[in-house]
C-alpha cells in the first residue's frame, strides 16, 4: 500500500481505512479485534454509568487508537448535541459520530436532524462524522454544516445485508468532496471490498464481526478486503464490455491453416 | 431528593465528588451533567447537590 495514501478526518491522518465498532461483543475481545483489524479508530456509545460494572471499555482499547463516540439513543439534534458534549467531557478527544433515529424498527437516521446537529457541533470544534441515509442533498448540507466525513448506510443497522444503497452511495462518492465512509449493514468482507472499489474512503463494521464465528479472524478478513478494495480503486478497475467477448490471447499464430 | 440517572437519591447536601465515590463510580471514567449542563471534573469537589437537582452520570460502553 502506498504510504502517502492517508485517510484524513478533521486534519488527523490515518493509515487504516477500517473503522471498528465495539458493540455486542465481550470487552475481552476488543484488543484482539483492534489488532486483527489494524484499526486506528473505534466507535463507542455513551450510556448512564453503572456502578456494578467496574470494568471500563477504555481499559481494553490499545493506546493510540482514536475513539469515535456515537450519539446513539438520540432522537433529535438537541439530544445528539447533549450526548456529544458528554462524550467530549469523558476526555477522549473531539471526534463524534452523529446518529439520530426516531424509528426503532428500521433504525434509519433522521437526515434533517443530523444536519442540524452537525452544524452545532462543528461550530463547537468537534470532528463531526454524521451517519446518514444516502441522499445527495443532505450530503451537500452536511458539507456546508462543517462535517469531516459523510457516513451513508449500506443497509439497515445490524442487518449484514450489504450494499443495498450502492447506487446512491456511488453518487455521494462522485459528487461530495469529503471522505465517504460506508457505515451500517456491511456483512461480509466482499461487500466491504466492493465499497472500497467504488471509491469509499473507509468502511465501518460492527455486527458483521460481533456475529461472526471467530471475531478476530473475521476482523482480519475485513482488513484484507478493505485493503484489497482500496488498492483496486487506486489502480483503476478494468473496463466492462456489455456484449460479446474480448480475447486475452493473441489473435495471430493459431496452429491451423 | 436528587434525581440521578433517573432515580431519586438522598444525595442532597453531599458534594458531587462525595456522592460519586460513595456510590462506587470511578471519577476518571464518568462525565456528569447537572441540571442540563456539563459539570467539569474540577468542579466535583466544590459542587453540592441541592434538593430538586437532576443529574446524569455517564460513561463509555461498547457501541457501533
Amino acid at each position: 500500500m502506498n504510504n502517502d495514501d492517508k485517510l484524513i478526518l478533521g486534519g488527523h491522518e490515518f493509515d487504516s481505512r477500517f473503522i471498528l465498532g465495539s458493540g455486542k461483543y465481550s470487552l475481552k475481545l476488543i484488543e484482539a479485534a483492534v489488532q486483527h483489524a489494524g484499526a486506528q479508530i473505534i466507535t463507542l456509545a455513551v450510556r448512564r454509568a453503572n456502578t456494578k460494572e467496574q470494568e471500563s471499555i477504555l481499559d481494553h482499547i490499545p493506546q493510540g487508537v482514536t475513539l469515535l463516540p456515537n450519539t446513539s439513543g438520540a432522537r433529535t439534534a438537541e439530544e445528539a448535541v447533549r450526548i456529544a458534549r458528554l462524550a467530549r467531557e469523558l476526555g477522549c478527544g473531539d471526534f463524534v459520530k452523529i446518529e439520530i433515529m426516531k424509528d426503532s424498527k428500521y433504525l434509519l437516521p433522521d437526515n434533517a436532524e443530523t444536519v442540524k446537529a452537525t452544524e452545532t457541533l462543528a461550530k463547537e470544534g468537534f470532528v463531526v462524522m454524521p451517519y446518514m441515509y444516502p441522499d445527495l442533498y443532505t450530503a451537500r448540507d452536511l458539507v456546508n454544516a462543517g462535517a469531516a466525513a459523510v457516513m451513508p448506510l449500506a443497509s439497515p443497522i445490524g442487518s449484514n445485508k450489504g450494499l443495498a444503497t450502492k447506487d446512491f452511495i456511488q453518487i455521494l462518492i462522485d459528487e461530495i468532496d469529503l471522505p465517504i465512509i460506508v457505515d451500517a449493514g456491511i456483512g461480509r468482507p466482499s461487500q466491504a471490498c466492493e465499497a472500497m472499489e467504488m471509491g469509499a474512503a473507509a468502511v465501518m463494521a460492527n455486527t458483521a464481526l460481533a456475529t461472526a464465528g471467530d471475531l478476530p479472524v473475521m476482523a482480519k478478513a475485513f482488513r484484507q478486503a478493505i485493503e484489497a478494495g482500496r488498492s483496486a480503486y487506486l489502480a483503476g478497475l478494468g473496463r466492462v464490455i456489455t456484449r460479446g467477448a474480448s480475447a486475452s490471447d493473441p489473435l495471430t499464430g493459431f496452429l491451423r491453416d | 431528593m436528587v434525581k440521578i440517572n433517573g432515580e431519586l437519591t438522598e444525595a442532597a447536601g453531599k458534594t458531587v465528588e462525595e456522592y460519586l465515590s460513595a456510590a462506587g463510580y470511578d471519577k476518571k471514567r464518568v462525565a456528569v451533567e447537572l441540571n442540563g449542563e456539563i459539570l467539569p471534573k474540577c468542579a466535583y469537589a466544590d459542587t453540592i447537590f441541592k434538593d430538586g437537582d437532576s443529574a446524569e452520570v455517564v460513561s463509555f460502553v461498547g457501541g457501533g
